[in-house]
């Protein structure tokens, strides 16, 4: 279980959110929601570990995730705004660096199957993929996360055409059923039978 | 695998590495052309030039050396990794070196045949780079993490890299200079050596630790 308590954070000089205590239990989804500027991706960053709160703490499954450090990071799939691929590889090469880096244990057949799934060419580089299929090379991690319980995700259906929003909305669906945690952000209702909504 | 992903980026933008090496090449190349075909004072000035040039040329890729997997959200990826960050960082900068130390090592004693260096020479030469190249990368990926999204990083960088490089330079010129003058130059060449080490050992969790910051 994730739990966030007392959550403050500033920054640059403006505080975005104070006293912010929530808990994500097992097969939940939890959506953050709030206007531009409110401090959503600061809270995906905090909750993921590459922001330090200016007070509060998170707890993953009663311990805190600073102590925690590589044992935390193997549990967590975060996906923040950028898609998080190197132009020069293609999308089957920066999913395998993906994988190995967050120490998953894919195979290539799963590999191709996942971009297949997004309809991404795994073997084009991927500075030659349109801004919206370099999204999707970077959602294809959906598909061989299962096994990181919580997903941590920041603007998930941005620049997604119907098919890979609806594609995306069913992952984050079959994360939950199979006990994972979902938390993603979002502007307006993505859909998605969220168990709680976190206004900032 | 960090290694393999850097080495894969590198062949595809050979432009990139291709810059690093003709940038060696052709500042050591100018000194002879600006200073004159007097073999003495060439064979005098040749491991100082050469080992700065060799410097300023791994200092010129290190702004890339995280820039562009800041830019494109990689670098998060790596910071969440469940490696210990320290080891991505230590991989990185091997591959650093790879990619922009071990070509200048290669090809270091055909630039000193401009200079008319002893034959005996060039093996020390290159031997002073083989250890001391490393040092470079490892001590500049701690500057590249530490500027790394600061305006005027570049300036910044070699102002916090340039004093650490000097050790490094004094020894890995004077290895050249004191076997030139039939002392031997094992005594800097331990002593790079032992850098290498101590850099090896510490510079990849400064890096981490300053990657961690600049990705707050």
């Amino acid at each position: 279980m994730l739990e966030a308590s007392d959550l403050e954070c500033e920054r640059g000089g403006r505080r975005l959110f104070r006293a912010l205590t929530f808990s994500v239990n097992s097969g939940e989804i939890v959506r953050v929601a709030g206007a531009n500027g409110s401090g959503k991706t600061s809270l995906l960053r905090i909750l993921c570990g590459l922001l330090t709160p200016s007070a509060g703490e998170v707890r993953w499954n009663g311990a805190r995730i600073q102590s925690l450090k590589e044992e935390y990071a193997r549990h967590v799939l975060y996906l923040g705004h950028a898609p998080a691929v190197k132009d020069e590889l293609t999308g089957a090469e920066n999913l395998r660096v993906a994988c190995v880096l967050a120490g998953l244990s894919t195979t290539a057949q799963q590999t191709r199957d996942a971009l297949a799934r997004f309809g991404v060419p795994g073997d084009k580089p991927v500075r030659q993929l349109s801004q919206g299929q370099r999204r999707r090379a970077a959602l294809a991690r959906l598909s061989v996360s299962w096994q990181a319980p919580v997903w941590l995700l920041d603007e998930p259906f941005t620049a997604l055409d119907a098919a890979a929003a609806e594609l995306t909305r069913t992952l984050l669906g079959e994360h939950a059923q199979r006990g994972g945690s979902v938390v993603y952000s979002t502007h307006q209702d993505a859909g998605l039978h969220d168990s709680r909504v976190i206004e900032l | 695998m960090v290694v393999w992903r850097e080495l894969l980026v590198a062949m595809r933008r050979r432009s990139d590495v291709a810059t690093a090496l003709l940038f060696f090449v052709i500042v050591a190349s100018l000194f002879p052309l600006g200073i004159g075909a007097e073999p003495n004072k060439l064979r005098a000035i040749a491991p100082g030039v050469i080992w700065v040039s060799a410097l300023l040329s791994s200092m010129l890729s290190l702004g890339r050396l995280f820039a562009a997997d800041h830019a494109d959200g990689t670098l998060e990826q790596m910071v969440l990794g469940a490696a210990p960050l320290g080891v991505t960082a230590a991989a990185k900068a091997f591959a650093h070196w790879l990619v922009s130390g071990l070509p200048l090592v290669a090809i270091a004693p055909l630039v000193a045949l401009q200079y008319d260096l002893d034959a005996g020479l060039y093996g020390v030469l290159a031997l002073s780079l083989l250890l001391g190249t490393p040092v470079l990368s490892l001590i500049g990926g701690i500057g590249a993490a530490l500027t790394l999204g600061v305006r005027g990083g570049g300036v910044l960088l070699a102002l916090l890299v340039l004093p650490l490089y000097v050790p490094v330079l004094v020894m890995g010129a004077g290895s050249v200079e004191m076997a030139s003058a039939g002392l031997g130059g094992q005594g800097q060449l331990l002593i790079l050596g032992a850098m290498l080490i101590v850099a090896a050992a510490f510079a990849p969790w400064a890096t981490a630790a300053a990657l961690r910051i600049s990705s707050e």
